[in-house]
C-alpha cells in the first residue's frame, strides 16, 4: 500500500507536469524538498536528545512504572499483546500524556521508545505488529486537549474568542480517536480471518 | 484564555523540575542518566532521514506539479454535493499528507474568512482535531526501521476521514446558526 501510494505520487506528479508544463517547478523542488527532509530530521536531534535524556531519568526513578500502573486497566484493553508490566506500556502512556497536553516535542521521543519496545516484543521483525498499528492509529488521530497552535493563529487574527473552538476540536478528536481504535480492531480481525482461511 | 496559556507555559518547566527532584530523592545519578539516555537521540534522528527524504520528495513533486490541486478539483464536486463547504476541501485533503501545507492553508482560511466565521472555525477545528498521518507513520516507523507498515496507513487515513466528517457536523451544530 505504501509502495503504491509512494510511486503514484511520483509518477502521477511527473506525468501531470509533462502534460501541463510544470516540469520546471518539479525540477526546482526535487532536491530542495530532499534537503528540507534532512533539515527536519536533524532538527529532531535536539528534541530527541533532551527528552530521551529526561525520560531515562524518569525511567530509572521508577516514574514510568508508576504512570503505567495508574492507567493499566484502560491501556491493557487497547494493547492486549503487551504484557502489563512491560516497559513499552510506560512509554506508550508517557507519549499519550505528552500528546494530551500538546507537548508534541516530548511526545515524539517517547513514542519512538515505545515503538522500539514493541519491535522487541515482535521478535525484532521489520514489519508492523498489531500493537504498533493500534498505537499509531491513536497517534495519527491526535489526542490534544488544547490545540495551542490553532489558538495562537486565531489570536493573531484578532478572534473575538480564540478558544471557542476548543470544545468542537475536543469533540472531533474524541470521535476520530474512537473511530481509529474501532477501524484498527476491524482490520485486525480481518487479518486474523485471512490468516486462518 | 489567560489561564490556558499560563498552564501551557508552566507545564514543561514544572514537569522537568518534578522529574529531577523525584529522581534525586530516589538517589538516581541524574546527570549521568541524562547523558546516557540522550545519546541515542542522535542515531534515531539519523535513521529517520531516508524515510523522510523519500516521503517528502514524493509529496512535494505531487504538489509542485499541480497534480494535487488537480485531484482536489476533481473530487470537489462530489464533496460539495454531500454538504462539505468547497472552501474547506483542500484543507481536508491535505491535512493527513502535509503538516506544513495544512498549517499554511488553515492560516490562509482564517485570514481570508476571519477567525470567527463558519469557515474559520471549521478550519481551526479540522487543523486541531487530526494530525499529519503520513508524517507520523514515516517518523515512527522510520525511527525503528520498519518498512512494511501493514494496515497502519489504511487505518490512519480512514480515521482522518471520520475526523473531518465529525468536524463538519460538530461545527455546523455548534456554530451553524451564528453566521
Amino acid at each position: 500500500m505504501v509502495n503504491l501510494i509512494w510511486v503514484f505520487m511520483f509518477v502521477f506528479g511527473i506525468l501531470y507536469a509533462a502534460i501541463n508544463g510544470t516540469m520546471e517547478e518539479v525540477n526546482k523542488v526535487l532536491f530542495k524538498s530532499a534537503q528540507e527532509a534532512v533539515t527536519i530530521s536533524l532538527g529532531l536531534i535536539s528534541i530527541l536528545v533532551f527528552w530521551l535524556g529526561l525520560m531515562n531519568i524518569a525511567k530509572k526513578a521508577g516514574l514510568l512504572e508508576k504512570l503505567s500502573g495508574l492507567f493499566r486497566p484502560v491501556v491493557k484493553r487497547l494493547f492486549p499483546e503487551i504484557p502489563p508490566d512491560h516497559p513499552a506500556m510506560g512509554y506508550i502512556l508517557s507519549n499519550m500524556v505528552a500528546n494530551l497536553f500538546g507537548l508534541g516535542n516530548a511526545a515524539t521521543p517517547m513514542g519512538i521508545k515505545a515503538m522500539e519496545q514493541m519491535k522487541k516484543l515482535n521478535g525484532d521483525r521489520d514489519d508492523a505488529s498489531r500493537s504498533m498499528i493500534t498505537f499509531l492509529a491513536i497517534n495519527t488521530s491526535s489526542l490534544t486537549i488544547i490545540p495551542t497552535t490553532v489558538v495562537a493563529i486565531r489570536m493573531n487574527y484578532d478572534s473575538m474568542s480564540p478558544t471557542d473552538i476548543v470544545g468542537t476540536t475536543l469533540a472531533a478528536t474524541a470521535c476520530s480517536t474512537f473511530a481509529a481504535i474501532m477501524i484498527d480492531r476491524y482490520f485486525f480481525h480481518r487479518r486474523q480471518r485471512k490468516r486462518r482461511s | 484564555m489567560g489561564l490556558i496559556s499560563t498552564i501551557s507555559i508552566w507545564i514543561l518547566p514544572c514537569l522537568i523540575g518534578f522529574v529531577l527532584l523525584y529522581a534525586t530523592f530516589k538517589r538516581v545519578s541524574t546527570y549521568e542518566e541524562f547523558v546516557e539516555g540522550g545519546r541515542e537521540g542522535f542515531s534515531i534522528a539519523i535513521s529517520i532521514i531516508p524515510y523522510l527524504v523519500g516521503m517528502l520528495v514524493a509529496i512535494t513533486v505531487f504538489r509542485a506539479s499541480g497534480a494535487l490541486a488537480f485531484m482536489i478539483d476533481s473530487i470537489k464536486p462530489f464533496l460539495t454535493a454531500i454538504g462539505v463547504p468547497p472552501e474547506i476541501v483542500p484543507l481536508a485533503l491535505i491535512r493527513p499528507i502535509s503538516g506544513t501545507g495544512a498549517l499554511a492553508m488553515t492560516t490562509d482560511l482564517i485570514s481570508t474568512y476571519g477567525p470567527d466565521s463558519f469557515i474559520g472555525r471549521l478550519a481551526s477545528t479540522m487543523q486541531g482535531s487530526t494530525d499529519t498521518t503520513l508524517y507520523i507513520l514515516t517518523v515512527y516507523f522510520g525511527a525503528v526501521g520498519i518498512k512494511r507498515m501493514g494496515d497502519a496507513l489504511k487505518v490512519g487515513l480512514l480515521a482522518d476521514l471520520v475526523g473531518i466528517i465529525v468536524a463538519i457536523i460538530v461545527v455546523t451544530i455548534v456554530f451553524g446558526s451564528s453566521i
